[in-house]
């Protein structure tokens, strides 16, 4: 994703950025956790306000680079340090995405669990040709993600901030079609696991234990 | 001090020091490309490993500090194995364009893959490109040359203080940039040139322009400000290509400014090769014998009381003198070197300098300035400046017109009566001067330029007497010239002597004949229409324009000459290439001239005019000597320090890019200024 960015002057970057009340009220709290002297800190989490609140606003959840001006002016920083910061974070979106951003784990785990399916389930619902592409109706982007960190769960697919685990295409095809409704499904395991025990539900510690006596204890 | 062994060999080193510095203190080159001694140590280039006893993997250097009875070794297999891996990757994604890189011949990369380099690629993947940036007129990028030293955002952000490059990207992705296609807003922006150890970054005017080793390299002196930076000016045949800094550590360290290094265009464009005389009220093209007898027949009719000579900025202290004798032989003492006015008080010479020096400026530790914008009046010395600041514990504070100056600065308000209430105790900054043990001042031109210049001098020097800044070992009192010629001048005595008159007399027909040594910035307009005007410069600008008759002189890169810095500093630059067409060195043309008035100067050769040069002051046999100096008399300069009035200060330099006639006749200069522009709405918001 990285190579598209160029200069934060292409055509699709808007001339002006101004954080609303709800992302002012989250960087009161945010700021409050630095020291006076130190805000800088807090780039990472006011980059992650802007790209929600553009997620809110516009329906895509993007960082323009007005924006990143904005964050720098707040946190008294020079410009190029907070665009060093979203350059080098994938998680950051330097481009306009779809609605939905699709985010497919193809890291080894998720590849040998069939990943491979779940990005030609997306490919063929959201109706696009490869990764980086964003459907016709604005509603997908499809991207390419390094481990998401649910590899018990592969394969893996992140919807803009909430993962969906257990995949396979008609799964995919199914919560693609959801999404579309504007019915989103809660986050997690779509074949009904719980959290990251194993299928059909937990084989350990199924029996409750009383915990041994506290030291000490009488 | 831990003691290393060094391949062998026992040094003391410094506590502190990394393994680098002390192989370099053995004597042991070590290869690097983002270590610089004057910038942070990033550690990222990975050329500069050595094997450390004990150690199962060779470290890098630069980031290791040594510790006592540390062995290293500098060659050995290890080491070489080491250095041609780090090679080896750092050459992956670097394109084999050397025949076609302006750096070819002076490239750290070329040079270390002639030691270290493998004579052929076992990369089979495709190279990656990256686009070019856009850093302003200045610098050139060929960013897929880049190693990612980030030499240059070091630079930016440390030396130059103007936080503007960085690293965008990761990994393979990883590019240099500032992100934003806009021109580095820095005075100090070419050293990143010197600084990039490849092609990466390179001069924009200089490019495809010579190879390194056709140049003719000449050592010199920079005239274009009055830090006196020292130079090398890089010449082929009849033109200079390129000037770049020299080491001076008391001095410019190895920093040069923008102007200084790039106006050298300037010096090809406007030149006025031969002599003009006008007749008729138009100037036509002369020989040297017609305009001596020109202006001959001219002052020879005259009173020497109705002559007058004013001494330009640019001008070295060789011809000053000759203009000087030459005047005392007419019998005027109507001279004058201070083209804005600026009221000096010559009696004594730590009056007009800079005496803390511009080196002790580290050892300073509060600073008051009055008038001056360093940045654009020498960014060199404000670099240092910075420097100090960044040591910390280095109060600034300044009265004079905001700027931006790269170091937090209280500004006390733009009135000179900020100074009178400091001098009447009643301003808080006072007590921070008297509480530090060595406060300095420094006075810049926008401050004795003016009406009440003399109180000025007066009130800074009884505020730095009565803040402690004078002492017998410290000397605090500090005035920052924006002129090359300017101190020479002074220490020449080219004032109005007895009866004289100034400048300001000369002009509105004060005088019926001006002679102008390279004088363009006072009012030209104002010399009165009956005064015969002679020019002896080397550019057709201002002065030239209102002329007479016109000698055409030598530009600083074409002449012997000798110039006195800010500080004080007796420096001889040299000549590089031969002045164009008719033109000839300004002494040469003086004495040739007092040879037609039947009186001739007495010296034919450069020699004998420095031996005069010394008789008139002996600090011009000193070169570059510059102790540091202390402050035993504490008496004060004339002046009223009570005549201070309300008018708020303004820089004399209002175009950092455009002082004088050569960057004013520079294209490249003329390009900054319009970039600079363009830049301007983004600054203001």
């Amino acid at each position: 994703m990285n190579e598209d960015v160029r200069t934060g002057f292409e055509a699709f970057q808007p001339e002006t950025f101004a954080f609303d009340e709800q992302s002012e009220a989250e960087i009161e709290k945010i700021l409050r956790k630095y020291p006076p002297g130190r805000q800088a800190s807090a780039v990472l989490p006011l980059l992650y306000l802007v790209q929600n609140q553009m997620a809110r606003q516009t329906g895509s959840g993007w960082v323009p680079r007005a924006a990143m001006d904005v964050v720098a002016k707040r946190l008294e920083m020079p410009p190029i340090r907070v665009y060093e910061v979203a350059t080098f974070y994938t998680m950051f979106q330097l481009r306009p995405v779809g609605r939905f951003h699709l985010q497919v784990c193809t890291t080894t785990p998720c590849w040998l669990r069939g990943s491979d399916k779940v990005v030609a389930a997306c490919k063929q619902e959201a109706g696009i040709r490869g990764f980086g592409e964003t459907s016709a109706d604005g509603l997908f982007t499809l991207s390419e993600v390094e481990c998401l960190g649910a590899c018990v769960n592969a394969p893996v697919l992140q919807i803009n901030n909430d993962l969906y685990e257990d995949l396979d295409a008609e799964r995919t095809i199914a919560l693609l079609q959801a999404f579309r409704r504007g019915e989103p499904p809660p986050p997690g395991s779509t074949i009904g696991r719980i959290g990251s025990a194993p299928e059909g539900g937990p084989m350990t510690l199924i029996s409750e234990i009383e915990p041994p006596p506290a030291p000490g204890a009488e | 001090m831990p003691k290393v062994t060094i391949d062998g060999t026992v040094v003391e080193v410094p506590a502190g020091s990394s393994v680098l510095q002390a192989c370099e203190l053995a004597g042991k080159e070590i290869p690097r490309f983002c270590y610089h001694d004057r910038l942070s140590v990033a550690g990222n280039c990975r050329m500069c490993l050595v094997e450390v006893e004990k150690n199962p993997k060779p470290v890098a250097s630069c980031a290791f500090p040594v510790a006592d009875g540390m062995v290293v070794w500098t060659d050995s297999p290890m080491v070489r194995r080491g250095r041609r891996g780090a090679l080896e990757f750092l050459l992956i994604n670097h394109p084999l364009d050397c025949p076609i890189c302006d750096q070819g011949g002076e490239c750290d990369l070329q040079d270390e893959s002639m030691a270290y380099g493998l004579d052929r690629s076992r990369f089979r993947e495709q190279k990656r490109a990256v686009r070019d940036k856009y850093f302003g007129p200045l610098i050139k990028t060929v960013m897929t040359r880049c190693i990612h030293c980030t030499r240059c955002i070091r630079f930016a952000q440390e030396i130059a203080g103007v936080p503007e490059l960085g690293a965008t990207g990761r990994g393979e992705n990883m590019e240099v940039t500032n992100y934003i296609e806009r021109m580095l807003t820095s005075e100090l922006s070419g050293n990143i040139i010197d600084l990039c150890p490849v092609g990466a970054l390179t001069s924009k005017p200089y490019a495809f322009v010579a190879r390194s080793w056709e140049l003719v390299k000449t050592d010199s002196i920079d005239v274009l400000d009055a830090v006196g930076c020292n130079i090398r000016i890089d010449s082929r045949g009849p033109e200079v290509l390129r000037i770049v800094p020299r080491l001076h550590e008391d001095v410019n360290e190895e920093w040069l400014g923008d102007k200084s290094r790039f106006a050298l265009d300037g010096l090809r464009r406007r030149r006025l090769d031969r002599p003009w005389v006008k007749r008729g009220g138009k100037l036509e093209e002369a020989s040297w014998q017609e305009a001596f007898t020109a202006i001959a027949d001219r002052l020879g009719r005259l009173n020497g009381a109705r002559i007058g000579a004013v001494a330009g900025d640019l001008a070295d202290a060789e011809s000053m003198l000759a203009l000087k004798h030459l005047m005392q032989q007419l019998g005027s003492n109507n001279l004058d070197c201070r083209q804005l006015g600026e009221k000096f008080d010559a009696s004594r010479r730590d009056f007009y300098l800079f005496n803390t020096t511009i080196a002790g400026i580290e050892d300073a530790d509060a600073l008051l300035l009055i008038g001056t914008n360093p940045r654009r009046e020498a960014p060199v010395l404000n670099a240092r400046i910075r420097k100090r600041w960044l040591a910390g514990n280095f109060p600034v504070a300044a009265i004079g017109e905001p700027a931006e100056l790269t170091y937090a600065v209280e500004w006390l308000g733009n009135s000179p009566q900020v100074l009178a209430q400091l001098l009447a105790e009643a301003h808080p900054f006072l007590k921070r001067l008297q509480a530090a043990e060595r406060p300095m001042l420094i006075l810049g031109q926008g401050a004795l330029a003016r009406a009440d210049g003399a109180a000025m001098l007066a009130a800074a020097w009884e505020l730095a007497r009565k803040a402690g800044l004078l002492r017998p070992e410290w000397h605090g009192f500090n005035v920052l010239h924006a002129a090359a010629a300017r101190v020479g001048a002074l220490d020449l005595g080219f004032l109005p002597g007895e009866g004289g008159k100034s400048l300001d007399a000369m002009l509105d027909d004060g005088v019926d004949a001006l002679w102008l040594l390279g004088a363009d910035e006072f009012p030209i307009e104002r010399i009165g229409p009956r005064t015969f005007v002679i020019y002896q410069g080397h550019h057709g600008d201002r002065g030239a324009s209102r002329a007479d008759v016109i000698l055409p002189g030598a530009a600083y890169t074409e002449k012997h000459g000798t110039y006195v810095n800010t500080e004080g500093r007796v420096q001889r630059g040299a000549l590089a290439v031969y002045p164009p067409g008719d033109a000839r060195e300004d002494w040469k043309i003086l004495r040739a001239f007092s040879a037609v008035m039947g009186k001739p100067l007495p010296y034919d050769d450069l020699e004998s005019l420095r031996a005069k040069l010394e008789a008139e002051n002996p600090i011009f046999g000193r070169i570059d000597e510059c102790p540091r100096r202390g402050c035993a008399d504490l008496s004060g300069p004339k002046g009223d320090a009570q005549a201070l009035t309300d008018a708020p200060f303004v820089s004399p330099i209002s175009d950092y890019y455009r002082t004088d006639p050569i960057s004013r006749a520079s294209p490249t200069m003329a390009l900054c200024q319009e970039a600079l522009r363009a830049n301007m709405p983004i600054a203001a918001e």
